[in-house]
């Protein structure tokens, strides 16, 4: 129910002049967040570098408009779909459709409770992965220095939030030095995050028994470098923040040396999804069913100005 | 003991034993530093924290007084907020980004106050048409992101301090302050509570419910602005997905909470903002006490219904009924006090 006045299913052509050009389809789950409108905004990219045409279709966040949109893909009789699922149930009989009308589908992002005969593939980041990264951060950071973490975790029973968790957890679990002293949900939120640090830097005598902040997401963490430099501490410093996603506001706030590491989840599905699809047409290679995207570390020393400027237009 | 204090003692009483409940589990509660020429502390950050929901209280009570409600305001917050950070973004200053605001609050306000008294359409149906679509235009504004801004000066009102507290604090105890000048030194109270009682007859005695209708949804709009723009300065970025969400039932809840009747009538400002205080206090104390996250919303939900059946004003009837009655039992002990239901 987050979005329901938002642009209407809207198909857009970006022309070629290949007379043999692809078509895909694009069922996009809608704009639930910043990096889903940059996983759009690439998509199109990248639909536009290949000389692909591109029909994107806004679901808003409902099921039934993914199976309206997949339907009419299919209808249209396009070469490929592409489809970022809003739920992982309900999807057997369209997929099956699909499957007769002899179109392959990738799956972005998200995976499916369906057979996966029914699908091509599915392009997605390892979230246990994206949390052994941050993790690992930490440990080769702080080395046998005494360290307790404070960890905000995403929205109660997410399976992002689980999987991150479990993933920073697998990382420290051989570093008796690392343990993790205060952990709360601040809902994936910005003010969520900054919330909850509050009370940890109140309940941690003024966050003088922090050393390091987990964040599962970047938004939380944005807000949490806020309550911590209004307790009067120096976040980067005092407290060192790792986080997952890799969003502008981060980096800039990692080019202010307020910030020390983020774990990218990669906006760019649509890039692997396009590779696979043009090796099938190509040759018929059939692709793994599961294709992880890279999540790829960044810390103050890489550039964290220049990745700053090159997503700030991406939608997020 | 004066009325007025009469009226809001249930709620201090509770707001207390909740606070003696939180030190219970982080005995720190209490403790107020002051360093770097701001006060430091759980209770502080409780009334800093609880600024938007006793913001939203106020506009609450007064349309709840009227018999209406009003489930837009979570959504205005998301909308007004929306607007502040994308007129700072357009470069249009701090003054013209309030005053825009504010506007978007009244507008929307005054939207939801026409459906209600010139249409007819019932209170939770007119207000749920902004909370539905709402988010999609906070969306369209910020074009679904985080439109982060950079400006002190707007900042300073969502963590900035003045004389030690937070400034947010300060907006919610003069829009408080205010709102119960306006309402109880002026006859607008009355009327307010006649029109919540029964309109017609209040129409046929001379009152002009039409005003007093669109007014008080107005000022709940207003009140959201607020919020909005304490949010909003808060985290230094304008969030259409999340400013707000869910609060329009923490300000019901807070007004329920201030023993003011959903069906309308008689209202205390005062004991609903409390009320809001109440519910953040709860909150804060959940995040202090370090339980796992998946305890906190039965923790807080236990909370309130113990507290709302404490509250009850039957269940004060039926305690007394039954005390009588035991003492009836007990011999050498007159019991001549007849079983009395004290509805409020």
């Amino acid at each position: 129910m987050k979005k329901l006045l938002a642009i209407s299913v809207a198909v857009m052509g970006f022309g070629t002049t290949a007379a043999v050009a692809e078509t895909v389809g694009f069922s996009q789950i809608g704009s639930e967040s910043g990096w889903r409108a940059a996983e759009t905004t690439i998509t199109r990219q990248q639909a536009e570098k290949r000389g692909i045409d591109l029909r994107f279709s806004d679901a808003q966040q409902r099921q039934e408009n993914q199976i309206a949109a997949l339907r009419s893909f299919v209808a249209q009789g396009v070469d490929a779909i592409l489809l970022a699922p809003v739920v992982s149930t309900g999807w057997d009989n369209i997929l099956m459709e699909a499957r007769d009308a002899e179109i392959p589908v990738v799956l972005l992002d998200r995976r499916i409770d369906a057979p996966d005969d029914l699908y091509m593939t599915a392009v997605g980041a390892d979230s246990v992965h994206e949390g052994e990264v941050a993790g690992g951060w930490l440990v080769d950071e702080v080395g046998d220095r005494q360290c307790n973490v404070v960890e905000l975790q995403g929205t109660t029973g997410s399976s992002v939030a689980i999987e991150r968790k479990q993933g920073f957890e697998n990382a420290i679990a051989d570093h008796p030095n690392i343990s993790i002293i205060r952990s709360q949900t601040g809902d994936f939120t910005r003010s969520g995050g900054k919330e909850v640090m509050e009370s940890f830097l109140q309940a941690e005598n003024g966050g003088r028994n922090i050393c390091a902040l987990f964040s599962h997401n970047d938004d939380m963490a944005v807000g949490a470098i806020q309550a911590i430099k209004e307790a009067g501490l120096n976040p980067g410093e005092d407290i060192l923040t790792v986080s997952i996603d890799g969003v502008p506001d981060y980096f800039r706030a990692m080019a202010n040396g307020d910030a020390n590491a983020t774990v990218e989840l990669t906006p760019n599905m649509a890039g692997p999804a396009f590779d696979a699809l043009q090796a099938w047409w190509q040759d018929g290679t059939l692709p793994p069913k599961f294709i992880q995207t890279p999540s790829t570390l960044y810390t103050q020393a890489d550039d964290p100005e220049g990745e700053y400027q090159r997503r700030k237009d991406l939608g997020y | 003991m004066p009325a007025a204090v009469k009226r809001i003692l249930p709620q201090l009483i509770t707001l207390l034993g909740v606070m003696v409940l939180v030190s219970l589990v982080f005995p720190d509660f209490l403790s107020i530093d002051y360093s770097d020429g701001r006060l430091v502390g759980p209770v502080i950050d409780v009334l800093k924290r609880g600024a938007p929901v006793a913001l939203l209280a106020v506009g609450m009570t007064l349309v709840v007084a009227t018999g209406g409600i009003d489930l837009s305001v979570g959504t205005l917050m998301a909308i007004t907020g929306a607007v502040a950070a994308a007129a700072i973004v357009a470069g249009h200053g701090l003054v013209l980004a309030i005053v825009l605001a504010l506007a978007a609050g009244l507008c929307a306000g005054g939207f939801s106050g026409f459906l209600v008294a010139v249409v007819g359409i019932q209170p939770i149906v007119a207000t749920l048409i902004l909370m539905i679509s709402g988010r999609g235009i906070a969306q369209l504004i910020t074009e679904g992101r985080i439109l982060t801004f950079n400006m002190p000066g707007f900042a300073f009102l969502g963590s900035g301090t003045l004389l030690g507290v937070p400034v947010p604090v300060w907006i919610w105890l003069a829009v408080t302050a205010l709102a119960i000048v306006i309402v109880r030194r002026t006859a607008l109270g009355l009327l307010i509570e006649s029109v919540g009682i029964n309109r017609r007859a209040s129409a046929l005695a001379g009152v002009n419910a039409r005003v007093i209708l669109i007014a008080v949804y107005m000022a709940s709009g207003l009140c959201a602005a607020l919020a909005g723009i304490i949010t909003t300065a808060d985290i230094r970025g304008a969030d259409a997905n999340n400013a707000g969400l869910w609060l329009e039932l923490d300000a019901i809840l807070a007004t329920v909470l201030g023993g003011n009747s959903l069906r309308g009538g008689r209202f205390s400002i005062s004991a609903a903002v409390i009320g809001a205080l109440i519910i953040q206090t709860i909150n804060t104390g959940i995040l202090l006490a370090g339980f796992p996250s998946e305890y906190n919303l039965v923790i807080k939900a236990v909370l309130v219904i113990l507290i709302l059946v404490v509250q009850s004003p039957s269940l004060a009837g039926d305690l007394k009924r039954l005390g009588s009655q035991l003492s009836r039992r007990a011999p050498r002990r007159s019991a001549k006090a007849a079983p009395q239901r004290s509805d409020r």
